[in-house]
């Protein structure tokens, strides 16, 4: 490896991913997250947005509003379509020009089909689907000491280490891992969608537009992409459900479960039950969580009017993340929940139904 | 001629079967079985597939890693492969993924020609997805990762692929020679059968670096780009908080708050 002059390589670049003329939300999220690392940077680190696409110019407008600085916007025909060719060589060139220190990617299904493609022709790492990221050492102490069970004792909080450490989950979430990339330029991560903050955009806020034309010819893409079909949203299998919302006997009756479709349809999940709400004739056993039924692992369940009997802990108790509904402050269910919810389901879930979408701007209120 | 495809596989640890050392916070994998990778086992039964239908295919299986990754291998061979070659050496160990694709790459070439090559996705251990494309890279192939459906012309050479998306899928059509990775819905892996696991003509062969010709300046620790700086388990999961609020629509939102904060949701 050819040794690398460090001091040429600035300024946090973000691919801002596009589809079909619109922005990802993960680009957005990661320009607030690429502003937040270049203040701890330097003063004069900036942001950069890197654009792809065809005639995709207007988005150049969010991106500063998001918080770049400046865009490389990169245009052609043939970039219309994201392809691994394409998009690999026009933005491993471009960083050839331009020599960034950091370029994040949204760990989408796009950004971990290029970045590694574009890590390997730039001979440089990349860490993968990155929860957290950290430039200074004591912002990653700070980080380590309210999320971790690492001993910070070894790390000088003065250090002047300005290197990237990227925190990612391996092993299936059981193990935590820092990685940095002590050698090499640009350093690169993927980061999981929904993780990093967007910034409050700024209305009418302007920067530098840094057109970059590409060298790409037709047969620099080997593939050809014959359609591509966006899927109404299937009936997704208890399985695959990243939020299932379930209920038991609870419910007193079959028309309850309606409330529960709608709140599936709300959270954008899928409607589980207990043993007993389908012994009793109220939903179809494809429905039924636990020993006997299926077992699941979503992000989140919520348990309505459910007791937590022990066949039914089994089939849903390694969820990331289990709310409880339910009248008695004693059922077990409420020693295994993460949330419990003390109350009435029937009083508690049209209010969850109706703050769902006022979620982000609760939060962000409270963050004022 | 006979249509040539070569398989990556990784054996790894059962991740569901790790657990966490409360007190050490250490992983525990003292008796968790190594598999073979998930992904890894669609992309083999895929290239089985063709060699049903066309059944002067030949299967090479690569893998890279310590010599018990054989009994892994032992596995595909009984699943239908025709021959597995072991990449295991020292000078490899401690490789990022980077230095996986050189290591892996120069035991592809090593192989010789070959017409496609299938790996999975992601490996469900360093759960990076970034060693199919990376080999892709470095063998100058193209590439579709997350591949849900495959069909191959009768002309071994056009392929149309679904590439799975988050909101849907792209339709691609590619030639050979390319690089596929597979995710757990292009199909159902077979189980090992009698024969295969009886017929001993298959080999396993187990090569080290200087085999493969590897350049050592770049595999193993030192030559990897990315190094790990730090690592730990999360923090144990606590008792849960009961939410508390004056009316429904209270708690409701102090719920949402939280789930938000902990970007639950
Ligand atoms: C061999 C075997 C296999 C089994 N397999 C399974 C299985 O796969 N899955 C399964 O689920 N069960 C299974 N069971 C049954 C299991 O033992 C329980 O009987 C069942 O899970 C109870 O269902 P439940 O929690 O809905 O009902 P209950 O235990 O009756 O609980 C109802 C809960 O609702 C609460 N509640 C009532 N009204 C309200 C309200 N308005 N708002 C909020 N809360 C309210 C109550 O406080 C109570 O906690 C199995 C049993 C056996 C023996
Ligand atoms: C906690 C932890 C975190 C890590 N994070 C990173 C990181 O962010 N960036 C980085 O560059 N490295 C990282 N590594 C190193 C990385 O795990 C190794 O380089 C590993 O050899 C390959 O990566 P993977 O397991 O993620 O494979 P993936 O890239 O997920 O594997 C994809 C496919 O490639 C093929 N393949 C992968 N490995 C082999 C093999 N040994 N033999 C045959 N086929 C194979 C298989 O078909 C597999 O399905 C990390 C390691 C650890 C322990």
């Amino acid at each position: 490896m050819a040794t690398i002059n460090f001091d040429e390589y600035k300024n946090v670049w973000v691919f801002v991913e596009q589809r079909d003329g619109k922005l990802m939300n993960v680009a957005l999220e990661l320009l607030g997250e690429g502003r937040r690392l270049a203040k701890d940077i330097a003063e004069d680190t900036k942001v950069c947005a890197v654009l792809v696409g065809d005639k995709v110019e207007h988005l150049a407008k969010e991106c500063f509003a998001y918080g770049a600085d400046s865009v490389y916007l990169i245009e052609d025909p043939l970039l219309k379509n994201y392809t691994t060719d394409g998009y690999t060589k026009v933005i491993t060139d471009a960083a050839n020009q331009f020599k960034p220190d950091i370029f994040l990617y949204g760990a989408t299904h796009i950004g971990r089909d290029l970045a590694p493609r574009v890590a390997a022709r730039l001979n440089t790492g990349l860490t993968a689907d990155c929860t957290h990221l950290d430039v200074s050492v004591a912002g990653y102490i700070k980080y380590a000491e309210e999320n971790t069970t690492l001993n910070t004792k070894s790390l000088d909080p003065n250090s002047p280490d300005k290197g990237l450490k990227m925190t990612r989950p391996a092993f299936g979430g059981n193990l935590m891992a820092t990685i940095v990339c002590p050698r090499t330029r640009p350093q690169m991560a993927t980061v999981r969608p929904g993780v990093m903050q967007k910034m409050e955009p700024i209305e009418g806020a302007t920067g530098e537009i840094v057109k970059v034309t590409p060298e790409i010819k037709a047969s620099d893409i080997k593939v050809e992409i014959l359609d591509i079909v966006k899927s109404a949203k299937e009936l997704v299998s208890l399985t695959d459900a990243n939020i299932i919302c379930s209920a038991g006997r609870g419910l007193g009756d079959a028309s309850g479960f309606e409330l529960m479709q709608k709140f599936a349809d709300k959270v954008g999940g899928v409607v589980g039950a207990s043993r007993a709400a389908v012994d009793a004739g109220w939903i179809g056993h494809d429905h039924q969580v636990g020993q006997t039924g299926t077992t699941v692992k979503p992000t989140i369940y919520f348990a309505c009017g459910i007791s937590g009997a022990i066949q039914h802990l089994a089939g849903m108790q390694s969820s990331d993340c289990i709310v409880a509904i339910n009248k008695d402050p004693d059922s077990p269910i409420m020693e295994i929940a993460d949330y419990a919810i003390v109350g009435d389901l029937y009083k508690v879930i049209p209010e969850i139904i109706a703050e769902w979408d006022n979620a982000e701007a609760l939060y962000d209120a409270t963050t004022k | 001629m006979a249509f040539k495809i070569i398989v990556c596989a990784k054996q790894v640890p059962d991740t569901n079967e790790i657990k966490i050392n409360p007190e050490t916070g250490t992983l525990i994998r003292d008796g968790v079985p190594s598999i073979l990778n998930n992904d890894d086992a669609n992309a083999l039964e895929e290239a089985l597939k063709i060699k049903d239908k066309h059944p002067d295919t030949h299967i090479t299986v690569v893998s890279m890693g310590p010599p018990q990754a054989q009994e892994m291998l032992f596995e595909c061979i009984a699943m239908g492969a025709d021959e597995a070659v072991l990449l295991s050496d020292r000078a490899v160990g401690g490789s990022d993924t980077w230095a996986t694709s050189n290591a892996i790459t120069a035991a592809i070439k090593k192989i010789g020609d070959f017409d496609l090559i299938f790996a999975g996705r992601q490996a469900i251990d360093g759960d990076t997805a970034q060693v199919g494309p990376q080999i892709a890279e470095k063998l100058e192939l193209p590439q579709v990762t997350y591949v849900e459906e495959f069909e191959i012309a009768d002309n071994m050479k056009d392929i149309t692929v679904k590439r799975q998306l988050e909101d849907g899928y792209e339709l691609i059509k590619i030639q050979t020679p390319c690089m596929l990775t597979a995710i757990k819905e292009l199909n159902e892996p077979r189980y090992m059968s009698m024969k295969g696991i009886f017929n001993k003509e298959k080999d396993i062969k187990v090569i080290n670096a200087a085999d493969a010709e590897i350049d050592l300046t770049i595999v193993g620790l030192k030559a990897s780009p990315t190094n790990v700086y730090r690592s730990f388990t999360p923090k144990p999961k606590g008792k849960g908080i009961t939410v508390e609020g004056d009316t429904e629509k209270d708690v409701a939102k102090t719920l949402l708050i939280d789930l938000k904060k902990k970007h639950i949701i």
